[in-house]
């Protein structure tokens, strides 16, 4: 198990967003997080690199803890956790700068000490981008495909050799070709790295991943009041989805919630 | 042909067949909408028209009276660029630009000193660091800046300025007169700060938060998102708002009047007087120069060639706003 979570709750400001997570995400896997919208996916996704600190009024309870070290008690160096587990967002954002540095960002500041060219090479090799872009790496990363700077946003967070990847809807805005890329690419990197995405694509979660989460929307509470996340059931994919044990699961996956 | 009522209660029975009435209610266009349009148009041009005439008519004027000066003072253009000597008084007088171009410069150059380093970093502490609260309350407050009046900024420096240097200095054995430049510096360049800061900070907080939370993502910590990610995608921006900054203190009259003094010199001394651009064309007005004098006319040499400096500074900061533009869209 490389992250775990005992009784994880989160609130924005008095809203409970998230309540009583308690996950193994297995290593060398691919985890993906279902569920309809606003159950807290990405809330959960954000508290593994604990990117939620960055929102004012954001508060968490329970304990999250990363190949057994606790990571969620305030002293923890948000940091340098978060090269251990980079973060690959919905909407494609590389930096305005050349395609080159874009890859080599993370690693400089992280005080990366080998050679850059071949570290560049590497990552973007490895995120299967490296054909397409090889002859303009002085280029801004801005004139890629969406598609493209989708990959190089992935070649970027590999740059830093994190050992766990989130990834929140990465192919939620690209085609289905690019789509079926980084799905490949996700595939590859299973080998050396923990994958963790969030989709809303029932098929997506069932070609790529080996366990699924599904969050669901806690009923004892009126959603307008607020909209609380419980997971339903966790479970390995082809179970999940062929064989629900959870009757709102079932109807989540059947299209009949969300 | 249909009559119109017939055409009417038709469309409406095909659009809305169970509210025929409703067609009724919509009157649709007056009449007069195009010629409403028509004289909108010509309103909107007669404005923009006037702007632009009044330019050209500055410009020709400030350009008629440097041609009569140079035929009335006998200095030519040469004499007017590189003499270091201002003195229109003496006999024969000499027009030379220079120590009004170099205490213009000195004002400007100390005055940014002290502005774009600290309205840079304000801008970025208000846009990455400050609690959003507190920078709903800082933001306006140095807005407010901004508006006070340029001579109180004068008296600022006379009154207050001036006599902290002098507390300061001459126990040293350093005599401070009563104008000097340093205390110009200093107000002229807190009166520019907000320029910076504010125009700085709309630039940096307009980068995408995708932006930040990448950077944030790959283990960066606050300073080096504020300094590697956040100000070089803003940086064009940045820059303009520091040319603007700079065409201000070069502008800059009353102030400069007050603190500094009307001593038309080159020193390198900051606690010498100086005179700028500015406060020669107000010494000239204010004096008893007759109309049609070389001295007298001097005003209009000096005065175009502040409006040439002044629209090479806001051209460079348009040309670098464009670019500014280009990187997100
Ligand atoms: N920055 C924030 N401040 C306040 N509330 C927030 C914030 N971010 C999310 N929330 C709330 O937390 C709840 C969970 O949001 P979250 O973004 O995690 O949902 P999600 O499952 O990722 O939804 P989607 O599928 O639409 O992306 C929502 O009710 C949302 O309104
Ligand atoms: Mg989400």
């Amino acid at each position: 198990m490389v992250l775990t979570t005992r009784g994880l709750s989160v609130w924005y400001g008095a809203a409970l967003a998230l309540k009583d997570i308690t996950i193994d995400i297995p290593r060398h896997k691919i985890t993906a997080v279902i569920g309809p919208s606003g159950c807290g996916k990405s809330t959960l996704l954000r508290c593994f690199n604990r990117m939620n600190d960055l929102i004012t009024g954001a508060r968490m309870e329970g304990e999250i803890r990363f190949n057994g070290e606790l990571i969620s008690t305030p002293g923890t160096d948000a940091v340098s956790l978060r090269r251990r587990i980079g973060m690959v967002f919905q909407k494609p954002n590389p930096f305005p700068k050349s395609i080159y540095n874009n890859i080599a960002w993370g690693a400089r500041i992280n005080g990366y000490r080998g050679d850059m060219d071949d570290l560049v090479e590497r990552s973007l090799r490895r995120a299967a981008l490296w054909d397409e872009v090889k002859n303009k790496l002085h280029r801004s990363g801005l004139e890629l495909s969406g598609g493209q700077q989708q990959r190089l946003c992935i070649a970027r967070t590999l740059a830093v050799e994190p050992e766990v990847i989130l990834m929140d809807e990465p192919c939620s805005a690209l085609d289905p070709i690019s789509t079926a890329r980084v799905e490949d690419l996700m595939d590859d990197l299973k080998a050396d790295f923990t994958i963790i995405i969030v989709t809303h694509n029932m098929q997506q979660a069932r070609r790529v991943s080996d366990m699924t989460a599904c969050l669901m929307l806690d009923e004892t509470v009126a959603a307008e009041i607020q909209r609380t996340g419980i997971l339903a059931e966790f479970s390995p994919t082809d179970l999940l989805f062929t064989n629900p044990k959870d009757k709102r699961t079932e109807a989540y996956i059947t299209g009949r919630i969300g | 042909m249909t009559t119109p009522e017939r055409s009417a209660a038709d469309s409406a029975a095909v659009m809305k067949p169970d509210h025929p009435a409703t067609e009724d209610l919509w009157s649709g266009h007056s009449r007069f909408l195009a010629f409403w349009e028509l004289a909108i148009a010509v309103i909107l041009a007669f404005c923009a028209v006037v702007t632009v005439l009044t330019t050209l008519g500055i410009v020709l004027v400030l350009s008629i009276q440097t041609v009569e000066f140079f035929m009335e003072s006998k200095a030519g253009i040469l004499e007017f660029l590189l003499s270091t000597e201002l003195k229109p008084d003496a006999t024969p007088p000499t027009f030379g630009i220079l120590p009004l171009a170099w205490g213009t410069f000195a004002i400007a150059f100390g005055s940014s000193c002290i502005a774009l380093p600290i309205g840079l970093l304000s801008a970025i502490y208000l846009s990455e660091y400050a609690p959003r609260r507190l920078r709903g309350v800082l933001k306006p407050a140095l807005e407010l800046l901004a508006g006070i009046p340029s001579i109180v900024y004068g008296y600022l420096a006379l009154l207050l300025v001036t006599p902290v240097l002098k507390a300061i200095f001459e126990p040293l054995g350093i005599r401070v007169p009563q104008f000097n430049a340093l205390s110009a510096c200093i107000v002229v360049g807190v009166m520019i700060i907000p320029l910076v800061s504010s125009l700085s900070e709309d630039v940096l907080s307009a980068v995408p938060r995708g932006l930040r939370e990448a950077a944030y993502g790959l283990g960066a910590t606050k300073f080096e998102v504020s300094t590697r990610v956040v100000l070089p995608a803003g940086l064009s921006g940045v820059v303009a708002s520091f040319i603007l900054a700079i065409s201000r203190a070069v502008g800059e009259t009353m102030a400069v009047v007050l603190a500094a003094g009307m001593l038309p010199q080159i020193t390198l001394n900051p606690l010498e007087s100086l005179e700028t651009m500015t406060t020669y064309i107000v010494q000239v007005i204010s004096g008893e120069a007759s109309y049609g004098t070389a001295k007298y006319l001097s005003l209009f040499a000096v005065g175009l060639s502040l409006f040439v400096i002044t629209l090479g500074l806001n051209i460079i900061s348009g040309l670098v706003l464009a670019r500014y533009r280009e990187v997100y869209q």
